[in-house]
């Protein structure tokens, strides 16, 4: 599986990405500035990292879904090839139209930076296929928007068409749902993918624990194997 | 305008005339006062900071540099330095603190450093005041936004509240980076012919006179010097790091200089004069953000997000090529000279020539100094009032105090886990951060004792830099450097002078005997506003390296079963304790003197139990004494303890007396007889056990830990 990971003025965690995939997947990792037009012809997963593109001065990621590169992208991800967005990646993505809904400002108007437990909500896409329905897992959020809002007409048909993959939750007990959301989002809603499952935006950080001695804890590298591993198997959707 | 405009003094003024062999201009006298001003030629505190010493085995930059440069080994450096921006913070304390980040992030950058990790310490006026409150969201907010948008994590820092630091917050950012030794910068290789290049942000009138502004007191004009406040743009910097440390890679800057203090000026006359050259500098060729802005104007703004580099002319052209690459403006905005003479042109108009030298070899000023008169009162304890009645209760007020309780309301707004590489972070005792594509650690402490200073500057500073030090060893660190913030009041005051004097001989006194070389550092004076002046502040940060990560020993890592041990005397001083400020309402009595040989046992003995995996928990003795410490330790181990101790003095005394070589340890019992051998030359004693969910003390105290938690983490009630 080959990746590329787009670098926007103002990401700050697309080295970080990086090295979990790299290190995590032994495979190769193709920086491209958004300056770019596209991709290298054997791209298969594309990555929108973490960070503030072009400051967020505008809406968080409003700036970055008209960047250059997004062209590529958007192509890259009807051809049914892999696309992942994390954090500043994932409002970029609904700010391109390419996953529904908005993250708007956490409920406590602060940034917040700490370890998150996430339910596994569905596992039929390119990004979860290795977990189980109802596993916990461990990323850590860092952000002040995300606070993850659909008007409630929309958010029921994203419930019903099952695409919501995380969901915030208690580790002790498994609840999971919009009380265990740090940020305020409407039902605990931390990632979704669109239909087609080869479309992913989470808000939390699977790179920042990926590597166990360090403070963000341990498990994300699963994330990247499941993802190898459905890629292996069914290659492109 | 007058010499006195510009802050200087008659004979200083005088002196100026004499080295010109004339008045100098209207412009002249502008920059010439700038850089004689405290904030920029640190003339009251040079002749002291002279006895810090400077030369260690892991020294590769000492004082003198944008920061200083240790080695970390495997090809690696470390840039780290503390810098103040209390001024600014006290009047604007959203961008007084951002651009405070976003300032000693540039210094770092002007070593060629990646920038890799931030800390911060902060000291607020009385914490149930709205003022305070409105001041510490401010801060905060903007230490956050500016951090955690530029990617550089903040894994540590400092939190202190009294009444001393009302209408006076103190905001000292601490930056540091990793370098690969081949790719270091410098400030000092400018030469002939090459041309000055100015990076980033277009210069407007925000900032103006920043320096002189920092080298006062705070009165009520300070309202009015909202102009000379900086505006940060953290992705404007995030840029900047990146363009830089791309053009190093290439080998296309000869030298640089971040902007900060008197902006162009400070930076375009720093380089020349360390490199011992002249530069002439085109007024008209500098990028403006305003229209009709004037020379000295231009000169002295501190707009934020500028380098200045010094380029060879044939590299100019890559040099534009990666600006536009990263969407920075760049233009060349003068030359470098031999004729060691700072000029100003504005078009084919000579505005200014002087030496390069008067700019950089600027005046010292020695101050009177008096022992304060009421030392006697503020060394005067009274150990009647400080009985404790109820241990449990007192133990918890000092657990759920502004100065004791979590800090995670503050912490949790910080991007601590960015750039992959924090090992350990916030509250945690010592942060520890990998050293790029090693199996190295860089360990970090960052310490001051303001009650202790105000009580005795001497003792209290000795303390200060022990206690930052006895984290390192702790840890199992080998001790690489120190880099210092001096915050104190006015120097023209001759008790304060003592004060300041006194302070830093401690900390000298303490770095030469452990052998703690001082790298870089900051001096902030003038911080007084009207209604008082704060206490002695000295900060200290100290870096340590464990060559591996995983023979470092952290604190917060007890286990069920272990044996609790102290090292060290049994009981320190309740002078100017966290118990005592409490209990009286103000800091009284002197700390413990220092006890070198001690120290340096521990120093051994600790870095030994690390290294040979005795222990598996360790932390030293700090404020609140050791009931506290061990509660925080059982808080963070999520374990009770059961202790047995008997006072040797008082109870109050055994529980939370401060000072002093000590610290506790948890040891697996299967490796309690190796530990009791290590440290049988030191005083040692087995003081309890870990386990259950109490905290115990013998015939003493009994909390739930259940309890201990929510107190600290400010649930309780």
């Amino acid at each position: 599986m080959k990746t590329a990971v787009v670098v926007f003025p103002g990401s700050n965690c697309d080295r970080d990405v990086q090295r979990a995939v790299t290190e995590t997947l032994q495979t190769q990792v193709d920086m491209v500035w958004h300056e770019n037009t596209k991709f290298a012809d054997d791209t298969d997963l594309v990555i929108l990292p973490g960070g503030f593109s072009y400051g967020d001065y505008l809406r968080s990621g409003a700036m970055a879904a008209r960047s250059p590169i997004m062209d590529a992208v958007k192509k890259h991800a009807a051809e049914g090839k892999l696309l992942l967005g994390i954090c500043n990646g994932f409002q970029t993505l609904t700010e391109a139209h390419l996953l529904p809904g908005a993250l708007i400002a956490n409920t406590s108007l602060t940034f917040i930076c700490k370890r998150s437990y996430l339910r596994v909500e569905q596992t039929d896409n390119m990004f979860t296929s290795s977990f189980k329905v109802g596993d916990i897992v461990q990323y850590p959020i860092a952000h002040h928007e995300g606070l993850f809002f659909l008007p409630p007409d929309e958010l029921k048909e994203l419930e019903d068409a099952k695409q919501v993959v995380f969901r915030y939750a208690d580790p002790q007990t498994g609840d999971a749902g919009a009380k265990y959301a740090p940020n305020g989002a409407l039902n605990g809603i931390a990632g979704i993918c669109n239909e087609r499952g080869n479309i992913l935006g989470l808000m939390p950080h699977p790179e920042r624990s990926t590597f166990g001695h360090l403070n963000g804890g341990s498990g994300g590298d699963k994330f990247w194997k499941s993802i190898e591993k459905a890629f292996n198997e069914r290659g492109a959707l | 305008m007058g010499f006195r405009e510009v802050g200087l003094s008659e004979s200083e003024y005088k002196r100026i005339i004499e080295i010109l062999g004339r008045e100098p201009n209207g412009l002249e006298l502008e920059l010439i006062g700038v850089m004689w001003s405290e904030h920029c030629s640190y003339k009251s505190t040079r002749p002291l900071l002279k006895t810090y010493p400077s030369k260690g085995k892991y020294v590769l930059q000492g004082q003198g540099e944008n920061a200083g440069v240790v080695d970390m080994g495997e090809g690696w450096g470390f840039a780290f330095k503390v810098e103040s921006h209390n001024h600014p913070s006290a009047v604007a304390p959203f961008q007084g603190a951002a651009t405070g980040v976003g300032g000693i992030i540039r210094d770092i950058i002007a070593m060629g450093a990646r920038p890799s990790v931030s800390m911060d310490g902060l000291f607020f006026g009385d914490p149930d005041s709205i003022k305070t409150q409105n001041l510490a969201k401010g801060i905060v907010e903007g230490i956050g936004a500016y951090g955690n948008a530029v990617g550089v994590p903040i894994v540590g820092g400092k939190t202190f509240y009294s009444p001393s630091y009302n209408g006076n917050p103190l905001v000292n950012a601490f930056s540091a980076g990793f370098v690969r030794l081949d790719k270091m910068a410098s400030s000092q290789t400018a030469k002939a012919g090459d041309l000055a290049v100015l990076l980033g942000s277009k210069t407007g009138r925000d900032g103006i006179a920043g320096a002189s502004f920092a080298s006062r007191e705070l009165d009520e004009d300070s309202r009015a010097s909202k102009p000379q406040i900086q505006i940060g743009d953290p992705f404007e910097e995030k840029l900047l790091i990146e363009c830089c440390l791309d053009l190093l890679e290439q080998k296309l800057i000869a030298s640089m200089q971040d902007m900060g203090a008197a902006g162009i000026l400070s930076s375009s006359s720093e380089i020349a004069h360390k490199s011992g050259c002249g530069i002439d500098i085109q007024v008209k060729q500098i990028p403006l953000r305003e229209k009709d802005m004037l020379p000295w104007e231009i000169f002295l703004s501190e707009s934020q997000e500028r380098m200045l580099l010094i380029v060879e002319k044939e590299k100019l052209d890559p040099v534009f090529a990666m600006a536009k690459h990263y969407d920075l403006d760049c233009a060349v905005v003068g030359t470098i000279t031999d004729n060691h003479r700072y000029k100003v042109y504005n078009g084919d108009v000579l505005e200014a020539d002087i030496p390069v030298s008067i700019l950089g070899d600027t005046p010292e000023v020695f101050w009177p100094s008096e022992v304060p008169s009421d030392m006697p009162q503020r060394q005067n304890i009274k150990l009647s009032t400080l009985t404790t009645n109820d241990p449990a209760n007192d133990l918890l007020a000092l657990i759920g105090c502004a100065n004791g309780r979590s800090k995670h309301e503050i912490w949790d707004q910080y991007d601590s886990m960015v750039q992959l590489h924090t090992i350990a972070g916030n509250g945690e005792p010592v942060a520890a951060v990998e050293v790029p594509d090693t199996h190295r650690a860089c360990l970090l402490t960052m310490e001051a004792e303001p009650c202790k200073c105000w009580t005795d500057p001497y003792t209290g500073a000795c303390e200060t830099m022990a206690l930052s030090l006895r984290g390192l060893w702790l840890s199992g660190a080998d001790t690489l450097g120190m880099t210092n913030c001096l915050n104190f009041a006015s120097p023209e005051v001759p008790e304060k002078f003592y004060e300041l004097q006194q302070s830093i001989r401690g900390l000298a006194d303490t770095c030469r005997e452990l052998d703690c070389p001082v790298v870089s550092g900051n001096v902030s004076l003038y911080n007084e506003t009207a209604s008082g002046r704060i206490y002695p502040t000295p900060l200290v940060v100290t870096a340590g390296l464990a060559v591996n990560r995983d023979d470092i020993l952290f604190a917060g890592r007890t286990q069920k079963d272990d044996l609790i041990y102290l090292v060290g005397k049994i009981e320190g001083s309740m002078g100017a304790s966290r118990y005592q400020s409490m209990k009286d309402g103000v800091p009284l009595g002197k700390t413990v003197e220092p006890d070198y040989k001690a120290e340096k046992d521990f120093r051994e003995l600790a870095r030994k139990t690390a290294h040979s995996h005795l222990a598996s928990s360790g932390r030293v003795v700090a404020g609140g004494g050791i009931a506290v410490t061990l509660a925080s330790e059982a808080i963070a181990s999520n374990i009770g303890m059961d202790i047995t101790l008997a006072p040797e003095s008082t109870v109050e005394s055994l529980l939370f007396s401060e000072g002093g070589t000590r610290a506790v340890y948890s040891v697996p019992q299967d490796k309690a007889a190796e530990f009791e051998k290590l440290w049988s030359g030191f005083p040692c004693r087995k003081i309890g056990k870990a386990g259950g969910d109490m905290y115990k003390w013998n015939n003493i105290l009994e909390v739930r830990l259940a309890q201990l938690k929510k107190t600290f983490l400010g649930e309780a009630k």
